[in-house]
C-alpha cells in the first residue's frame, strides 16, 4: 500500500508505470534530472534538443499550487526562445518595463528597465509559474514527438542515493512500489528543500531574514497600469512596512504586504484579515476574489560547490535568494543555460570533465552576485537596526527632493545576467570594443534584416563577424563553429553594428552555446579563434 | 582623487559652528537623521569610490 497522494494543482506528467520498475537489475541512464519545476524541465529540454538522453523524475505529477515565481526576465525569455517556448510565454504573459516607487503617499522614483528598442523581448513579463511550467512541458512533448530523447516520470520520488565512482544508484518510490536506476550524471533541480542535497548531507548556509510577507493573488478588473508599484511605509492602514502591486495574466493582481517578524500566522492567513488589508489598499468599493494566499519568510544561502563528482545542483537546490529583484527562478534558468551545453560536450567526449567544474565556478560566482543584490535590497526594505533604519529613511526623504538619492532607493535590483569577469573560460579580449560586450558578458540582442541576433544563436558555438571575412563554418576538435556575417553596407544591420563595434571598424566575436562571449578580435585569425575555443571548453 | 586629511576647509570654524547650529533643538533621533542625510549628500558630491572608501576607513580607524 503506498502513502502517495498526488497534489499537483496542474497535472503535467501523470504517473505511468514503466518497464524499468520490474527489472531485476537497475536500468542505466545517462542523465537523470531530479525535480520537474522550471529549472529541471528546462534542463531536460535543453539536453534533449541536443540529442543527449535525459530522464526527469518528480515526486508529484505536475505544477504545485499558487503563482509563486511571477517575474520572468529578458534573459530567461531569451533562453526560453532558444529552447522554443519564448513566444508562448510572452503571448500569455503581461509585459512590463516601468516601475514606480512610493514613500507614504508620494511617488519618489520611477524607472524604465528597457529604454532601448531593437530587442526581441521586453525587460520582464509577469506570468504565473504554473503557466511557465506548462509551456515548458508542451515544448518537451513537441520535442519528444520529433524524437528528442527526453522522458518524464511523475510520482517518482527519490528516496535514496548510493554514490559510486562514475555513477549514482538511485532508490525511487512510486505508487506501485520501489525500484532502482543508475545514473551516469544526476542533476538536482529539486528546489529549496532539495531531497538530494539533504541525502548528501551538504550544508546550505547563509542568512535568515526575520520578516514575513503575505502574498495575495487577487482577481479583479482594475484600472491600474501595467507597472510594478512598490510602497515604503504605505499610507493604507494595516498594510505593514512595505507593499507591492503587480499585474499578472487573467486579471489577477499580485499584492505583497510586509508583515514583520512577530506575527500570528494563522490569524494573518484568515481571509477576513487579508481582505481588510487589501480593502485598505484598493478602496472598499473594489470587487475582487482571493485566488491564492501564502505567507513566506526567506533566506539567502548557497552551497559551497554546485558540483559533487557526478552530482550537480541547479536552481533553488543550489542557492536561495530573497525575492526582491526576481533573482530566484531567473538565476535557476541561467544555471541550466550554463550547464546544458557543458554537460552535453562532456558526455559526447568533446570536452574534458573539468568543463563541468567551470559550471560550478561561473554559477557560484553568479549566485554570489544575486545573493549580494537581494541581500542589499532586503536590508533596505527591512532594516534590522536603528542605524540601518536611519540611513534608509534618509535616502527616502532625500529622494523626494533630490535626484541623486533616487538610484539609492532599493526596492529590488532587478535580475540581469551576470558577467563572468576574470573567470577561467574567458579567451582573448583583443577588440577595443564596447565594455558591455566584453569577454565573459552575454550577447545583447539587436535587430537583423530577418529578425533578431539572439534567434540566430541557437545552442552551438558561433562566430559573429562584422565588416570582415571568415570561413562560414570551421571545425576544431569535433566542435563546429558557424558564422553569422554582418556588414554595415546593409543599413538593416545598423543597430547591431553600433552595439557590437563601438568605435571599431570591424569585429569578430566567438560566442558560446549559452550566447556568452568567449573571445573577440578586430579580424578573423584561425589560430586565435581556435585558442579561444579551447579555452572556452576547458581544454587548455 | 585621494582623500584629503590635511586642512582643506575654506573656513573650518564657520562650518563647525553651522554644523552644530543645524542640530539646535533636534532630539537625538532627529540629529541622527540629519547626520545621515548630510553624509549621503556629501558622499554623492565626492562621488569617487576610492576616496569614499578611504574616508570610511579613516572614520573607522578612530574607534
Amino acid at each position: 500500500m503506498n502513502k502517495y497522494t498526488p497534489q499537483a494543482a496542474i497535472k503535467l506528467y501523470p504517473y505511468q508505470k514503466v518497464a524499468a520498475q520490474d527489472k531485476a537489475t537497475p536500468e542505466k541512464q545517462t542523465v537523470v534530472v531530479v525535480g520537474g519545476g522550471p529549472v529541471g524541465l528546462a534542463l531536460a529540454l535543453d539536453l534533449g534538443l541536443k540529442d543527449t538522453p535525459v530522464l526527469l523524475l518528480d515526486d508529484q505529477d505536475g505544477a504545485g499550487e499558487g503563482s509563486r515565481a511571477i517575474c520572468f526576465s529578458k534573459r530567461t525569455l531569451e533562453i526560453a526562445d532558444r529552447l522554443g517556448f519564448g513566444d508562448a510565454l510572452v503571448e500569455k504573459g503581461v509585459v512590463w518595463n516601468v516601475g514606480r516607487v512610493f514613500h507614504r503617499d508620494s511617488e519618489i522614483f520611477n524607472f524604465n528597465l528597457l529604454e532601448e528598442t531593437g530587442h526581441k523581448y521586453p525587460a520582464f513579463i509577469n506570468l504565473q509559474q504554473p503557466y511557465f511550467e506548462k509551456f515548458l512541458v508542451d515544448q518537451i512533448r513537441m520535442a519528444q514527438s520529433k524524437g528528442a530523447p527526453i522522458e518524464i516520470r511523475g510520482c517518482n520520488e527519490v528516496t535514496g542515493l548510493y554514490l559510486k565512482e562514475d555513477h549514482t544508484v538511485i532508490d525511487i518510490d512510486t505508487p506501485d512500489g520501489q525500484y532502482q536506476i543508475g545514473a551516469d550524471w544526476l542533476i538536482a533541480c529539486d528546489g529549496a528543500k532539495s531531497a538530494v542535497r539533504k541525502m548528501m548531507g551538504l550544508s546550505f548556509d547563509g542568512r535568515l531574514f526575520e520578516d514575513n510577507f503575505l502574498i495575495a493573488d487577487v482577481k479583479m478588473t482594475a484600472d491600474f497600469p501595467t507597472e510594478r508599484w512598490f510602497w515604503f511605509e504605505p499610507p493604507f492602514i494595516g498594510s505593514g512596512q512595505s507593499a507591492l502591486l503587480h499585474k499578472q495574466p487573467d486579471n489577477i493582481w499580485r499584492i505583497d504586504f510586509q508583515l514583520g517578524w512577530d506575527i500570528d500566522r494563522i490569524a494573518e492567513l484568515d481571509p477576513k484579515k487579508i481582505r481588510s488589508r487589501i480593502d485598505a489598499m484598493l478602496g472598499s468599493n473594489v470587487q475582487y476574489d482571493l485566488e491564492w494566499t501564502s505567507i513566506y519568510t526567506f533566506q539567502c544561502r548557497k552551497l559551497g560547490k554546485f558540483r559533487h563528482g557526478r552530482i550537480l545542483f541547479a536552481g533553488d537546490a543550489a542557492h536561495q535568494v530573497s525575492p526582491f529583484g526576481a533573482r530566484g527562478a531567473n538565476s535557476g534558468i541561467q544555471d541550466i543555460d550554463n550547464l546544458a551545453w557543458k554537460l552535453d560536450l562532456v558526455i559526447k567526449g568533446k570536452a574534458p570533465d573539468r568543463l563541468l567544474d567551470t559550471y560550478c565556478e561561473e554559477r557560484v560566482y553568479a549566485a554570489g552576485e544575486n545573493i549580494l543584490n537581494s541581500t542589499r535590497s532586503t536590508d533596505f526594505i527591512t532594516p534590522k537596526s536603528d542605524i540601518s533604519t536611519c540611513f534608509r529613511d534618509a535616502v527616502l526623504d532625500l529622494a523626494k527632493h533630490h535626484s541623486f538619492a533616487r538610484p539609492l532607493v532599493n526596492s529590488g535590483r532587478l535580475s540581469v545576467p551576470c558577467v563572468y569577469d576574470g573567470l577561467s573560460l574567458n579567451g582573448s579580449d583583443a577588440l577595443n570594443g564596447p565594455h558591455n560586450l566584453r569577454v565573459g558578458a552575454p550577447c545583447i540582442d539587436a535587430p537583423t534584416p530577418d529578425g533578431y541576433l539572439l534567434q540566430k544563436l541557437s545552442g552551438e558555438f558561433a562566430l559573429l563577424t562584422i565588416n570582415c571575412d571568415a570561413p562560414d563554418k570551421v571545425e576544431y576538435d569535433g566542435i563546429t563553429i558557424r558564422r553569422i556575417a554582418v556588414s554595415t553596407s546593409d543599413n538593416k544591420f545598423y543597430e547591431l553594428a553600433k552595439r557590437y563595434l563601438g568605435n571599431c571598424r570591424s569585429a569578430v566575436y566567438l560566442i558560446r552555446p549559452d550566447q556568452y562571449i568567449a573571445g573577440r578580435w578586430n579580424e578573423f585569425n584561425a589560430h586565435e579563434v581556435q585558442n579561444a575555443l579551447s579555452c572556452a571548453t576547458a581544454k587548455d | 582623487m585621494g582623500l584629503i586629511l590635511e586642512p582643506n576647509m575654506q573656513d573650518g570654524d564657520l562650518f563647525y559652528d553651522r554644523l552644530l547650529t543645524a542640530h539646535d533643538n533636534l532630539d537625538s533621533k532627529q540629529s541622527s537623521a540629519f547626520n545621515a542625510r548630510l553624509i549621503l549628500i556629501l558622499a554623492n558630491h565626492i562621488g569617487d569610490s576610492s576616496t569614499l572608501k578611504n574616508a570610511l576607513f579613516a572614520a573607522k580607524a578612530q574607534e
